[in-house]
């Protein structure tokens, strides 16, 4: 059971870390984008990102098994019940918040600290680096939320992912199967790792977030 | 209505030509020509709303007009590579609209987005500081300052970039009245051995006067008078203008007759003889219709 529980662990960090990761990548780009144009569909596509940030995740993991299975477009890759899988299912889940709560951030600062920086020189890299830094405190909870949001996901990952042992097990998936069998004591050990676990990742998040300079 | 030249000499460093910016379906701001000549304080003076922070905006390259240009040393800016102008110019807004770090931090900002080296940022960061008289709170954050302390400090973290061109936007007017006066007062010691060239815009008449070499006055989106300020105060170009100065009319002259708002002036331009008998008729014409529109002749 250890070294089980060493091995689920370790998968669950890697596939939450991942698509966090990458949710980040799509995520904040698009919505520092979202926050600073005005356009016409500006308001459409913050509702579209606001329904997409309440996604039933067994919603995000039947549209992406659907384009997995063998049969759809992506079947070739071969990524069915595989860690991939999952990681795709989990950035579905997870880009929206991150588009969300970053333009949300954003939207809170001063529009016209924007002007202000390109006012000082700033090129637009320098613009938005430093509209990000003061955005600091809403753009640490969007990855929280984002990292909160799959690492206790558990339907898209069982659809997608299939639950295998030593392969696509993670913690949510393995304590639902211990439950299942009535294995009241795996479960319980397996949801205090969880727990444990984000815990620690949301602490370094939130001293990161609380430190530096008092606003 | 076409802006007069005004006094002094100087090449133009920015000139704006046939500027047109729109919001919505509306104009609201229109320029046929302005320009800002080398080592000048030029003040745009206009009540609120009126264009002035656009006009600011659009000098210094942070707003895309809708027709027109902004010519800087006789080439036009090319909309999407204004970085390179817009490293050669300081911007003060009326909120100090601080960075959420140290004073230092924030003077050092401008020089830092140019690749400026650590020891002489230090230096000229310190040095304005210094000059600014805050060098006290170089170290403290900047959500710990007054007003006057973050507007020091907004000041300081233009002037440190030696810009070409200063542009100011209301700069005193969120302060307190000793604050400002004392930041005025400043300002104006600061001018001496800098040789930058600034717009400062405001609704203050007293401040543009005090500060400004030539008056650019605007109204409705559009520069009625361009001169300097005491042309400006001698000469308005229309009512409007005389209006915004708050200069009311002259005469000089004997008063004849005065009663219910209206007061009659021999101005001594008319003939003279009968001069009490066209003031009773006006007399008589201003009670005829009491709410006509009242002048003094």
């Amino acid at each position: 059971m250890t070294s089980d529980l060493v091995e689920i662990t370790v998968l669950s960090l890697a596939v939450s870390g991942a698509a966090t990761l990458i949710s980040l990548l799509i995520g904040l780009p698009i919505g520092t984008w979202l926050a600073l144009r005005r356009f016409r569909s500006r308001y459409l596509v913050l509702s579209v990102v606001n329904t997409g940030m309440a996604l039933p995740p067994v919603v995000a993991g039947l549209v992406v098994a659907l384009l997995l299975w063998r049969s759809g477009i992506l079947g070739g890759l071969g990524l069915m019940y595989t860690p991939g899988a999952m990681v795709i299912a989990e950035v579905v889940i997870a880009v929206p918040v991150v588009i969300g709560l970053t333009a949300a951030g954003l939207g809170q600062l001063d529009p016209r600290l924007h002007l202000q920086l390109q006012g000082l020189g700033a090129s637009r890299w320098q613009t938005v680096w430093w509209l990000w830094r003061e955005a600091r405190l809403a753009l640490l909870a969007a990855i929280m939320a984002a990292f909160g949001s799959v690492i206790s996901e558990v339907g898209a990952a069982m659809m997608v992912g299939g639950n295998i042992a030593h392969e696509t097990r993670v913690l949510t998936t393995a304590i639902v199967l211990e439950t299942g069998r009535g294995e009241f004591g795996n479960a319980i050990v397996l949801g205090l790792v969880l727990l444990a676990l984000a815990f620690m990742i949301n602490g370094v998040l939130t001293w990161a977030q609380q430190r530096g300079p008092k606003r | 209505m076409t802006a007069t030249p005004g006094a002094g000499t100087g090449t133009p460093l920015v000139e704006v030509r046939d500027l047109e910016v729109e919001r919505g379906e509306r104009v609201i701001l229109q320029v046929e020509e302005l320009s800002v000549r080398a080592g000048e304080t030029l003040a745009v003076v206009g009540p609120n709303g009126a264009g002035k922070s656009t006009l600011l905006l659009a000098l210094a390259g942070l707003l895309r007009p809708t027709r027109g240009s902004i010519i800087v040393d006789g080439v036009p800016l090319v909309p999407g590579r204004e970085l390179a102008y817009r490293r050669r110019i300081g911007l003060v807004f009326t909120s100090p609209l601080l960075l959420s770090t140290s004073v230092f931090g924030n003077v050092a900002a401008g020089l830092r987005f140019r690749g400026v080296g650590t020891a002489e940022t230090r230096e000229r960061v310190e040095h304005w500081l210094e000059r600014l008289g805050i060098a006290h709170l170089r170290d403290r954050p900047a959500s710990q300052l007054s007003s006057g302390e973050a507007q020091r400090t907004s000041l300081a973290r233009a002037l440190v970039l030696d810009p070409h061109l200063l542009l100011l936007d209301e700069p005193f007017v969120s302060l307190d009245s000793t604050t400002r006066a004392q930041l005025l007062d400043d300002f104006e010691r600061l001018d001496v051995g800098t040789h930058s060239t600034r717009v400062l815009v405001t609704h203050h008449l007293r401040e543009a006067i005090r500060l400004g070499d030539r008056l650019a006055i605007l109204l409705d989106g559009r520069i009625r008078q361009v001169d300097t300020p005491e042309r400006v105060m001698a000469s308005p170009v229309d009512a409007d203008v005389a209006a915004l100065m708050n200069i009311q009319a002259r005469v000089r002259g004997r008063i004849v007759a005065s009663e219910d708002g209206l007061v009659v002036v021999d101005t001594g331009a008319g003939s003279g003889r009968d001069v009490e008998e066209r003031a009773q008729r006006l007399l008589d014409a201003n009670r005829a219709a009491p709410s006509a529109d009242r002048r003094s002749s």
